[in-house]
C-alpha cells in the first residue's frame, strides 16, 4: 500500500520522533525505569494505544514489516485500526505470522511463539506505574522507586495471601526488573509474565496518556514478585483448545449459549492457526503415504 | 461443533464508518449545515472548542463541531490533532488585557470604576423562556443601540491592578523563565503556576465547573469574589528573531476573569487580597470564573494554607482535568478486554473453590 | 562550503536511530552506520551521524572537536553548545572528561545522566574485553583502541550511583558500539 503523503514517514515530525528516539534509548539504559516523555496528541483516542503507536512511529523504517495485535488477535477492531493507520502514513508491510514480524505491537498478550533477536516488540500501556492502585500519587511513586521502596507491593500481596490463600493478582501482575525497579508488565495475563525474563526481543512500552516510556533489554531478568512459601503460578483454563487442540497456549473462553455451554479457543490467532494448519499438511501427508 | 474464530474486524471498521457519515448528515431533505452558520450561530461552542483544543481558528473548530455532530469534546480532539501536526513558528508575547477593546466588562467588588461597567451580550438577565419565535427562523433581530459603543475608548484599568496600587493586592512575581508547554512537555511535580494555568485553560469546563463550585461550599477555604470579568478583543504580537522587535499578527476575542481572595497572611506575608485566574479564548466566562477559583484553591500550597479539599490538591486537579485524556481512558473500557478478564475468572473460580473446600468440613458440625 | 548532512534526514535518521537502540540494546555488540555522511574533520561518520539522529535544540551539546565541527553541528543539529557539566550530550574525540563532572541525573530523574559520545580509533567484537549485564545472553567482547588507559576504572568507580550514570557510544568509522550504564566490564 502506498503511503499518504500529506503526512510525515510514520505521523510524527522529525523533531517530535528525535525526542521519543532519546527517550528510548534512556530507557533501554535504565531497565524498568519510567522515563517521562512530551507524548503528543495523536488522532487516535488516549487509552487505545497512542504510547506504543508513538513509540512504533518512532522506530519504525521502510524496511520494516508490522504485526499488530489486541487479545492476542490480529483481526480486532482495534488492531485493524492501528494496522490501518501504519498501512496509511508509513506504508510498511503488514503481517499476521508472528514469525515474519520484525515489529509487534501489542494489546494484553505476547505471542505464544518465542520471540528472536531481529524483532522488537512494543507494548501498550494504559497506567505505567505498578504502584498505581497503592498509592495514586505520582511525587509518592516516584521518590519510592529512587528508593526502591517496594515494601508496600509486597505487603498488598501478603495481604492477599492470608485473605485468599493465593495472590489475586491475575493480570498487571508486577515483575522486578534486573533485580532493580518494580515495572507493569501492561495488562498481559499472568501467564505471559514468564516470557519476559531474558527474552531474546527488545521489549519497549509505551504510554501516551500517562506519557512515560520503558524498556526491557534482551536477555534481562524479569521476575514476578511472589513469596519463597507462595512462589508465583501463573493461570490458563485447564482445557485444550477447541481448534488447535493446545494443551499448552493462552485460552479464550467461548460462551456457546445460555445454558453453560462455553468452549476455549487460543487467544493468540496466528499461532492457532499455523497449528491447524500443519496439522492439515501432516494429515494430507499421512493420507498421501 | 464447527467453531470459527471471529473475523471481520476489517469490513466491520468500514461499515461502521459509512453508516456514522450517513447518521452525522440525517435526513438529507434538511439542508446541510454549513461551517459559516455554526461559526456565526453557535459561536460559544466553537469557543469552547476552541479553549479546549488549545487551538484559535473559528473556522476549523465549527469544521470540527460539525464533523463531530456537535460533540464538543469530540470535536476538540479533533483539533488538537489537527494542532499538533503544525510547525512551530515561535511563541507570542503575553497577552496585554489591560488594553483589552472592551465589549462587556463587569465588576462585583465596586459599584463603579474607571473605564465603567459594560453589561455587553450576556444572557445574565434573559428569562429562561423558550423563545419559540426562533423555531420560525424568521427576520433577523433589530440591530443593537449603540449605547455602550463609548466605552471602547474609554481606559478601563484592572481592578486587581487598582488594589494593587494601594498595596492590598498580593504581587504575583515574574518567575523570569519561559513558562512550559504542556503539549510539548509532560507535567511534573509541583508544577509551575504557568503549567497549572495552561492545564487549566485546556481543562474540561465540566469538571473546573464542579471543582470551583466545591470551594464555594466549603470544600477549601475560600471567599471569592469577582474582581472583574472583561470580555473583548486583544493584540496578539510575536517578536520574531530575525527581526529582533515586535510585529502584530492579529487580534483575538478573550474572556478574563479575576476573583479577588481574602488572604489571612502568613509568617512571611502580611494580610492581604489574593487573586485566581482565568482566561480563556472567545467568550466563556462559566468557564474563566471556575478557572480562576481553582486556580486560587491550588495556591494553597505556595500561600502556606491548609490543603484538605479536591480543588487543592495538585496531582488530582492537574491529573484529571483534560477532557480528551479522561475521555480516551473512560471509553477505552469499551475496548476488548476479554483476555485479561479471562485471567480473572479462572482466579475467582480458584477463590471460590478454596472457599467452598474450607466450608464443608464446618458442615458437618451442627 | 558547509558539508552535507543525511540526504534523506527521516529514512537516514530512521537506520541510524536504529544502529543505535540495537547497541544499547545489546552493549558491545558492533552496529554498522551506513549514513552516507562525510563531516568535516576530526569528525568520523558514525560520530556525525549518531549526533545528527539524536541532537536538536532541545539538548545541550558540550564538545571537543574544534571549530569545523563546531559549526557543522551547530548548523545541521541546532543544538545549544554548553559546558560538560549541564550538556545531555557529550562528544569527545580527544581524551573524554572524567565521568564525575558530566550529569548523571538524579535517583528520581536517572534518564537525566548524560550520553557521552566518545570517538575512538578502532571498535572490533569477538576479543578484547568481556562484557555482561542487561541485553547480554552469556558474555559480549568488544576490543576498543584508542580509550584512555583511566577510562575502565573511572566508569567501574561510578558504578555504585545505579541507576544515576552516564551512557556511552563508542564511534570509530562508521562502526559504533554502546556502553550504557548496566554494563559489567571486565578487561579481557
Amino acid at each position: 500500500m502506498n503511503r499518504d503523503e500529506a503526512y510525515n514517514f510514520a505521523y510524527l515530525d522529525e523533531n517530535t520522533k528525535r525526542m521519543i528516539r532519546r527517550a528510548l534509548l534512556k530507557a533501554v539504559a535504565i531497565p524498568g525505569h519510567q522515563v517521562p516523555f512530551g507524548a503528543r496528541e495523536m488522532p487516535l483516542p488516549y487509552g487505545w494505544g497512542t504510547g506504543g503507536i508513538q513509540v512504533t512511529a518512532a522506530v519504525l523504517g521502510a524496511g520494516d514489516v508490522l504485526k499488530v495485535i489486541d487479545q492476542g488477535a490480529d483481526d480486532t477492531t482495534n488492531a485493524v485500526s492501528i494496522r490501518r493507520f501504519f498501512n496509511r502514513v508509513a506504508g510498511v508491510e503488514t503481517t499476521t505470522h508472528t514469525g515474519d514480524a520484525t515489529i509487534i505491537q501489542t494489546r494484553h498478550r505476547i505471542p505464544e511463539a518465542a520471540l528472536t533477536e531481529a524483532q522488537i516488540l512494543v507494548y501498550q500501556v494504559p497506567m505505567p506505574e505498578p504502584l498505581f492502585r497503592l498509592e495514586p500519587r505520582l511525587a509518592e511513586t516516584k521518590r519510592m522507586h529512587a528508593l526502591a521502596d517496594y515494601g508496600l507491593m509486597h505487603v498488598k500481596l501478603y495481604e492477599d495471601i492470608a485473605r485468599h490463600g493465593h495472590i489475586a493478582t491475575s493480570y498487571s501482575y508486577p515483575v522486578m526488573v534486573d533485580g532493580r525497579y518494580l515495572m507493569s508488565p501492561s495488562p498481559i495475563p499472568a501467564f505471559d509474565n514468564p516470557k519476559m525474563d531474558r527474552m531474546p526481543a527488545l521489549q519497549l512500552f509505551g504510554a501516551g496518556r500517562e506519557k512515560r516510556i520503558y524498556a526491557v533489554p534482551p536477555y534481562t531478568e524479569v521476575r514476578s514478585l511472589d513469596f519463597e512459601d507462595h512462589p508465583f503460578r501463573p493461570h490458563r483454563a485447564n482445557a485444550s483448545c477447541e481448534l488447535c487442540g493446545s494443551r499448552s497456549s493462552y485460552l479464550d473462553e467461548v460462551v456457546t449459549d445460555d445454558r453453560g455451554g462455553r468452549m476455549f479457543v487460543c487467544s493468540d490467532t496466528d499461532y492457532c492457526e499455523t497449528r491447524q494448519e500443519d496439522q492439515q499438511t501432516e494429515n494430507a501427508k499421512g493420507e498421501a503415504a | 461443533m464447527a467453531y470459527v474464530a471471529v473475523k471481520g474486524g476489517e469490513r466491520a471498521i468500514g461499515n461502521a464508518h459509512a453508516w456514522l457519515a450517513e447518521t452525522r448528515r440525517g435526513d438529507a431533505a434538511v439542508s446541510e449545515l454549513e461551517v459559516a452558520q455554526i461559526g456565526q450561530q453557535l459561536g460559544l461552542a466553537v469557543d469552547r472548542v476552541m479553549t479546549e483544543g488549545s487551538c484559535h481558528d473559528r473556522d476549523l473548530a465549527a469544521l470540527a463541531i460539525k464533523q463531530s455532530k456537535g460533540d464538543l469534546i469530540e470535536a476538540a480532539f479533533l483539533l488538537r490533532a489537527y494542532r499538533t501536526t503544525l510547525p512551530r513558528f515561535g511563541y507570542a508575547e503575553p497577552l496585554d488585557t489591560a488594553a483589552m477593546l472592551i465589549r462587556r466588562r463587569v465588576s462585583a467588588t465596586y459599584k463603579d470604576l474607571p473605564g465603567g461597567q459594560v453589561l455587553g451580550p450576556t444572557f445574565d438577565y434573559t428569562h429562561r423562556l423558550l423563545d419559540f419565535a426562533l423555531a420560525a427562523a424568521g427576520e433577523p433581530p433589530a440591530p443593537a443601540p449603540e449605547v455602550e459603543a463609548e466605552a471602547e475608548d474609554a481606559v478601563a484599568p484592572r481592578v486587581t491592578e487598582l488594589l494593587s496600587r494601594e498595596g492590598l493586592m498580593r504581587r504575583e512575581e515574574d518567575a523570569a523563565q519561559e513558562p512550559a508547554d504542556l503539549t510539548r512537555q509532560p507535567l511534573s511535580f509541583p508544577a509551575a503556576r504557568s503549567t497549572r494555568l495552561q492545564n487549566l485553560a485546556r481543562g474540561d469546563e465540566g469538571f473546573l465547573l464542579g471543582l470551583g463550585y466545591s470551594t464555594q461550599r466549603g470544600y477549601g477555604n475560600s471567599h471569592p469574589f469577582v474582581g472583574e470579568i472583561r470580555q473583548g478583543s486583544v493584540t496578539v504580537c510575536l517578536t520574531p528573531p530575525e527581526l529582533g522587535f515586535e510585529i502584530e499578527i492579529g487580534e483575538i476575542e478573550v474572556t478574563e476573569c479575576q476573583m479577588v481572595n481574602q488572604f489571612h497572611g502568613s509568617r512571611s506575608e502580611p494580610p492581604q487580597f489574593t487573586r485566581g485566574y482565568g482566561l480563556v479564548l472567545g467568550h466563556g466566562e462559566r468557564k474563566a470564573m471556575s478557572m480562576a477559583l481553582v486556580d486560587r484553591a491550588l495556591m494553597a500550597g505556595e500561600l502556606g494554607e491548609d490543603r484538605t479539599a479536591p480543588a487543592q490538591d495538585e496531582e488530582f486537579v492537574l491529573l484529571h482535568s483534560d477532557n480528551v485524556e479522561a475521555t480516551g481512558f473512560v471509553e477505552h473500557l469499551k475496548l476488548p478486554h476479554y483476555v485479561d478478564f479471562q485471567s480473572e475468572l479462572e482466579v475467582v473460580r480458584l477463590m471460590r473453590a478454596t472457599v467452598a473446600s474450607q466450608a464443608e468440613p464446618e458442615q458437618v458440625e451442627p | 562550503m558547509m558539508r552535507p548532512g543525511f540526504a534523506d534526514p527521516v529514512q537516514d535518521a530512521q537506520s541510524c536511530f536504529r544502529a543505535v537502540l540495537e547497541a544499547l540494546s545489546r552493549p558491545g555488540r558492533v552496529q554498522t552506520l551506513a549514513s552516507g555522511l562525510t563531516p568535516p574533520a576530526p569528525l568520523h561518520p558514525a560520530t556525525a551521524a549518531v549526533l545528527l539522529t539524536l541532537a536538536d535544540a532541545e539538548t545541550p551539546l558540550h564538545h571537543d572537536a574544534g571549530a569545523e565541527a563546531d559549526a557543522w553541528l551547530r548548523f545541521h543539529c541546532g543544538c545549544p553548545m554548553t559546558a560538560a557539566g549541564s550538556a545531555a550530550f557529550v562528544l569527545a574525540v580527544t581524551p573524554p572528561p572524567a565521568l564525575a563532572t558530566l550529569q548523571a541525573g538524579t535517583d528520581e530523574e536517572p534518564e537525566r545522566g548524560a550520553t557521552l559520545v566518545i570517538q575512538v580509533e578502532a571498535l572490533e567484537a569477538g576479543s578484547g574485553w568481556r562484557l555482561r549485564g542487561p541485553g547480554i545472553e552469556a558474555e559480549h567482547r568488544l576490543a576498543v583502541r584508542g580509550l584512555p588507559d583511566g577510562f575502565l576504572a573511572d566508569r567501574a568507580a561510578r558504578r555504585g550511583l545505579f541507576p544515576r550514570g552516564v551512557d556511552v557510544i563508542l564511534c570509530a568509522g562508521d562502526r559504533i558500539a554502546a556502553l550504557p550504564r548496566t554494563t559489567l566490564i571486565e578487561e579481557g
